[in-house]
C-alpha cells in the first residue's frame, strides 16, 4: 500500500475549545491508484487533503496515523517532510493564479523543485522544466516557461501548476478541486491530462472535489465526506450507482437530471451542514436525513460492507438500496 | 453563525496601550486648561536651570520657568495641531478621492498627478516655504502640514474607494438605480472609513512631529507660546549646563507619537477583521 | 403578437480598450461582444451559456444598462434604454434587476440585511418608513428568510442565504426580469438545488422571467426554455432548450455538451487541434481554430446566425451537425 490512513483526525483552533474537522477517517491508496474525495463545503476534504501533506494551518492539530511509503508522516520533523513535498508527494491547488507566484516567471517556478530536490543546477532545471511544459501539453513550451503567470491563461496556468508538481516523478499527486476555477472544456482536457500522466508513471491520484460526476468520471474509488466523516467509501461505480448511505443519495438527487422537466422541483436536504459539532454522539447527518431514527442521534452509526471494499456509516444503510 | 473573536490578543496589547497615551495625552491638554503648576510663561531668572524638586517637578529652564508647565501647556499645541492639520487632511483628502475614483479617466490621472507633486515636495521644505512666505506661528505651521496631509488621504481614498467599487455590491447599488453620490455616502464611505481612521492616527503623530520640527526651526510658535518643540530649541543653547531639559519634551514628543501609533496599529486589527468575517 | 417583447437586444457592439498593451497582450483586438441579437418574452425564461471570453457577463451587464454598448441597442418592453433621459431610466431599473454570482461580494458587509433588500427602493424614491418595511419583509419571506433576519448583518449568513438575500433584493420592486448572472456556482449542491427551486417558485408565482447566464448547462436547462450559446462575443446558436442540448447544430454546442461531466457516461475530449494548423482569421468563423470539422470557407468568411431548417433554432455555422 503506498498510502495508508488511519483514524487521521484534525481539529483547529476556535474561539473556546478546539474544532474538530475531520473526524477519525481511514483509507487507504494503492500505487497507480485514484481516489476521489468529495464533500460539500465544511466536509472535511480540503483540510484532508492539507493533513497529508502536513500543510495544515498554524495551531492545527493533526493525530492519527498517515503512513506513506511504510513511512508514518505525522509527526515527522519539518525537514524531512519538507524534502517529501513536491519529491515524493506533489499538491495540485484549485486556483492557480494565486498558487503561482505572479513575480516568477512560470519557468523558474517549476524548475524549482528540480532544484531543491534532485540538486540540478539552474541551467539543466530550466532546461528540464521546458520539457515538462511539453509534457503538460502546452503550446509553445519556451515562451510558456518565459512568460509570468498573468501572461498566460486560467489552463495554461493550471498545467505549468502540474508541471511543477510531476518534476520530481512523484507517487503520490494530491489535486484539491484543480478544475474548478476553469472552464468546462478546459476542464475537460485537465482531467484528461492527469488521467494520461496517471497511467504514464502509474501515479497515484487523490482528486478532492465538489462534483460528483467529475469524479466519476475519473477516478477507481470514492470516498464521500460530511462534517468531517466519511460516510461512504468504495469503487466509484458501484457507490455512485447504487448509494448505501442517505447522504450520498441526497447529492445524487439533488443534482438537475438531465431529461427531467424543466422547473421539476430538486430534492433538496432540509437545514444546513453543522459549523461546529459539539457533541460528536450520533451520526452528522442525523436530523437532516430523510432516514433518521432515534438512534442516529445517540450511537455513532457503524460501517456495514456490502462487498467489493463497499463501506457504508449507516444505521439504516440496507434500507437506502432498497428504497431506490 | 461563529463571529469572530473581535481583538486578537496581539491587537489589544497595542489598542489599549495606545489608547491609554493617547488618552494620558489629551488629559494633560484639558487639565492645562484649567491649571498647571506654575503660569508657562511666568519667568523667574533666580530659579533658572534648577534641577528637579519638590517644587519644580522637572526643573527650571534658562529663564525661570516651571518645565512641567510647559510641557502641560505644550500639550495643547500638539494637539490643536494634530487635529487641525490632520482636519484639513481628511476634508480636502477625502474629497480630492472620491472625485477621482468615480470620475476616472484623466480627471482622475490629473488628481493623482497633483497628488504626486505635492507629495514629492519633502514634507518639511513644503513647510518651511509656507512658512517663510505666509510667516511664522503656530495658525501657519498647522495650515501647511494640513497641505500635506491632503495628498496623502488623497491618494489612499482613491485607492480604497477603487476597491469598493470593484466589489459587487458596488454594481448591484448601480443596478438598483442609486447615483454616485448615494453611492459614495452608503457603500464607499462606511467601508473606506477604517483605513482612514488608522491614517489618520498615522498622519497626527506625523503632526505633532512636524510641528516639533518647525518650531524648533524658529518658524512654529512665536514667544510666549509654548510648544514642545520650541522647548526642544530653547534646550539646545543650555545643553552642556542642564542635558535633562531637553529629554523632557523629547519624551513628551515620542510618547505621543508611539501612543498614536499603537492606537493606529489597534485600531487596524480591531476594525478591518470584523469588515472580513466570513461565516 | 403585438406585445412587445420583455427584451430585445439588437446588434450589441463592445470591445474594451486594453490599456497600455505590451508585446505579451495576446487578446488586445477582440471585442467583447461582436454583434449579439436576441429577443426574451415574458413567461419564457432565456438562458445564455458561455465559457469565459464569451462576452456573457458583458452581455449582462449592457442588458441592465450598466456599461454602454459601442454599437447597438437594448429595448426593455419596447423602449431604448439608452435613449432614455435618466430620470426614466432610473425608474425603468424597477422592472429590471440583477443577481450577482458572488454572494460574499453583492452584499455590502457593512449594511443590515434590510438596508441592502431595500436599496433598489431607495433609488426609486418610493415606499418609507412601514411600508417600506412591509416590503422588505415580504420579500425575505417570499425566499423563505425570517422576518428576523433584517436587522443581522451579511456575515451571518451562510452563501446559500445570501444568495437568498440577493434574491430578495432584486424582487423587492416587483420587476419582470432578472438577470441572474451565475448565480448558483458559487454554492454547494445542496444549496443550489434549494436555490434553483427557489427560481422555478418565482417564475411561477411571481411573474418573473429569468435572464440566466451559467457556464453549467444543467443548471440553464433546469429554468431556461430558450437558450443560446455563446463564442468569443456572438451567439452561435439560439433555441429551445430541450432540442438544443438534444441535438446540438452548431460544433460548439457540442463540444460544450460532450465536456460536462456525466455520471452516466464519460466525457469525451475533443482532440487539441495544434494551434499553428489553423490560425484565426479575421474574417473568418472565431471557433475555426477549434473546429473538429473546419472546411475553408469557415476561414474566408465568418457565418450569420440565422434559422436552419427548424425556424425556431438558429445557428451560426456553414455546416451545422445533423
Amino acid at each position: 500500500m503506498l498510502l495508508e490512513v488511519a483514524g487521521l483526525a484534525v481539529d483547529l483552533p476556535a474561539p473556546g475549545a478546539m474544532q474538530r474537522v475531520v473526524d477519525r477517517i481511514s483509507f487507504s491508496l494503492d500505487e497507480g491508484e485514484s481516489l476521489g474525495v468529495v464533500g460539500e463545503s465544511g466536509s472535511g476534504k480540503t483540510m484532508t487533503a492539507l493533513a497529508l501533506m502536513a500543510l495544515t494551518p498554524e495551531g492545527a492539530r493533526v493525530s492519527g496515523s498517515i503512513r506513506f511509503e511504510g513511512r508514518e508522516l505525522i509527526g515527522l520533523e519539518d525537514e524531512a517532510m519538507r524534502q517529501l513535498r513536491g519529491d515524493r508527494i506533489a499538491m495540485i491547488f484549485q486556483e492557480p493564479m494565486t498558487a503561482l507566484n505572479p513575480l516568477h516567471r512560470v519557468g523558474a517556478q517549476v524548475a524549482e523543485p528540480l532544484m531543491l530536490h534532485r540538486g540540478l543546477d539552474r541551467r539543466d532545471a530550466r532546461e528540464r522544466a521546458v520539457d515538462l511544459l511539453e509534457r503538460v501539453r502546452l503550446a509553445d513550451p519556451e515562451r510558456a516557461a518565459r512568460s509570468y503567470p498573468f501572461e498566460l491563461s486560467g489552463g495554461e496556468r493550471q498545467r505549468a501548476m502540474i508541471a511543477m508538481a510531476i518534476g520530481c516523478g512523484p507517487r503520490l499527486i494530491i489535486a484539491d478541486e484543480p478544475t474548478t476555477a476553469l472552464d468546462v472544456t478546459v476542464q475537460a482536457r485537465i482531467l484528461a491530462l492527469i488521467d494520461g500522466l496517471k497511467s504514464e508513471s502509474k501515479m497515484a491520484v487523490i482528486l478532492v472535489s465538489h462534483d460528483l460526476a467529475v469524479i466519476a468520471g475519473h477516478c477507481d474509488r470514492v470516498i464521500v465526506m460530511y462534517a468531517g466523516v466519511i460516510m461512504e467509501s468504495g469503487p466509484v461505480e458501484t457507490v455512485l450507482r447504487e448509494p448505501r448511505n442517505p447522504y450520498t443519495l441526497a447529492l445524487l438527487e439533488a443534482r438537475p437530471q438531465a431529461g427531467a422537466p424543466r422547473g421539476a422541483r430538486l430534492k433538496t436536504i432540509p437545514g444546513a451542514p453543522p459549523t461546529q459539532r459539539e457533541d460528536r454522539s450520533g451520526c452528522p447527518f442525523a436530523g437532516r436525513c430523510a432516514l433518521t431514527v432515534p438512534i442516529c442521534r445517540t450511537a455513532p452509526p457503524p460501517e456495514v460492507a456490502f462487498g467489493l471494499n463497499h463501506v457504508s456509516r449507516c444505521h439504516r444503510a440496507a434500507e437506502v438500496g432498497a428504497a431506490r | 453563525m461563529t463571529l469572530p473573536a473581535r481583538f486578537r490578543p496581539r491587537g489589544e496589547l497595542n489598542l489599549w496601550l495606545g489608547a491609554a497615551l493617547v488618552a494620558a495625552l489629551i488629559a494633560a491638554a484639558a487639565l492645562s486648561l484649567v491649571w498647571t503648576p506654575y503660569p508657562p510663561t511666568a519667568i523667574d531668572i533666580p530659579h533658572k536651570l534648577a534641577p528637579p524638586s519638590a517644587a519644580h517637578w522637572f526643573g527650571t529652564d534658562a529663564l525661570g520657568r516651571d518645565v512641567a508647565s510647559q510641557i502641560l501647556a505644550g500639550s495643547r499645541i500638539s494637539i490643536l495641531v494634530g487635529v487641525i492639520a490632520v482636519g484639513i487632511g481628511l476634508a480636502f483628502g477625502i474629497l480630492l478621492g472620491l472625485v477621482a475614483a468615480f470620475s476616472k479617466g484623466l480627471v482622475e490621472d490629473g488628481i493623482m498627478k497633483f497628488s504626486d507633486l505635492v507629495f514629492a515636495f519633502p514634507a518639511l521644505l513644503l513647510a518651511i516655504m509656507l512658512t517663510s512666505t505666509f510667516g511664522p506661528g503656530v495658525v501657519n505651521a498647522i495650515v501647511a502640514i494640513g497641505v500635506y496631509n491632503v495628498p496623502i488621504i488623497a491618494k489612499l481614498t482613491r485607492a480604497t474607494a477603487n476597491g469598493v467599487l470593484s466589489r459587487e455590491y458596488a454594481l448591484a447599488a448601480r443596478a438598483a438605480g442609486r447615483g454616485p453620490i448615494a453611492i459614495a455616502v452608503d457603500h464607499v464611505l462606511p467601508n473606506i472609513a477604517p483605513a482612514l481612521i488608522v491614517q489618520a492616527t498615522i498622519q497626527f503623530a506625523i503632526a505633532i512631529l512636524a510641528e516639533a520640527a518647525l518650531s524648533y526651526l524658529g518658524l512654529g510658535a512665536q514667544p510666549p507660546e509654548t510648544s514642545w518643540g520650541k522647548m526642544l530649541a530653547d534646550a539646545q543653547n543650555v545643553l552642556y549646563n542642564a542635558p535633562g531639559l531637553a529629554l523632557y519634551p523629547g519624551i513628551a514628543i515620542a510618547l505621543s507619537v508611539l501612543g498614536l501609533n499603537l492606537l493606529g496599529d489597534g485600531l487596524r486589527d480591531a476594525l478591518d477583521p470584523k469588515l472580513k468575517a466570513r461565516s | 403578437m403585438t406585445e412587445a417583447p420583455l427584451l430585445e437586444v439588437s446588434a450589441l457592439v463592445k470591445t474594451y480598450r486594453l490599456r497600455g498593451a505590451g508585446p505579451f497582450a495576446r487578446k488586445s483586438s477582440r471585442p467583447a461582444l461582436a454583434g449579439v441579437s436576441f429577443s426574451m418574452e415574458q413567461g419564457r425564461s432565456f438562458g445564455i451559456v458561455g465559457e469565459s471570453g464569451s462576452g456573457k457577463s458583458t452581455l449582462a451587464r449592457i442588458a441592465l444598462a450598466l456599461d454602454r454598448p459601442d454599437e447597438g441597442a437594448v429595448r426593455l418592453q419596447g423602449r431604448s434604454l439608452f435613449d432614455m433621459p435618466r430620470r426614466e431610466l432610473r425608474a425603468a431599473r424597477a422592472h429590471m434587476q440583477m443577481v450577482f454570482q458572488d454572494p460574499y461580494g453583492s452584499l455590502d458587509p457593512r449594511q443590515r440585511v434590510d438596508r441592502i433588500v431595500a436599496e433598489p427602493l431607495a433609488a426609486l424614491g418610493g415606499a418609507t418608513g412601514a411600508e417600506r418595511r412591509a416590503r422588505v419583509q415580504a420579500s425575505l419571506e417570499a425566499v423563505g428568510l425570517k422576518a428576523s433576519d433584517a436587522s443581522k448583518h451579511p456575515h451571518e449568513f451562510s452563501g446559500g442565504q445570501r444568495q437568498r438575500i440577493a434574491i430578495a433584493r432584486a424582487l423587492i420592486t416587483r420587476p419582470r426580469l432578472v438577470v441572474a448572472d451565475e448565480p448558483v456556482s458559487a454554492l454547494d449542491v445542496s444549496v443550489q438545488a434549494q436555490t434553483l427551486n427557489l427560481m422555478s417558485d418565482l417564475e411561477r408565482e411571481a411573474g418573473v422571467t429569468f435572464l440566466l447566464i451559467s457556464h453549467d448547462l444543467a443548471v440553464v436547462a433546469h429554468i431556461c426554455a430558450t437558450t443560446a450559446v455563446m463564442f468569443r462575443g456572438r451567439i452561435v446558436e439560439l433555441g429551445a432548450t430541450d432540442a438544443l442540448f438534444a441535438n446540438p447544430a452548431h460544433p460548439y454546442t457540442r463540444e460544450l455538451i460532450d465536456a460536462t461531466p456525466r455520471l452516466d457516461r464519460p466525457t469525451r475530449v475533443q482532440p487539441l487541434t495544434p494551434s499553428n494548423s489553423v490560425s484565426e482569421t479575421a474574417e473568418g468563423c472565431p471557433y475555426a481554430p477549434r473546429c473538429a470539422f473546419v472546411r475553408p470557407r469557415c476561414l474566408k468568411e465568418a457565418p450569420l446566425l440565422e434559422a436552419k431548417g427548424d425556424e425556431s433554432r438558429k445557428v451560426a455555422c456553414w455546416y451545422p451537425l445533423g
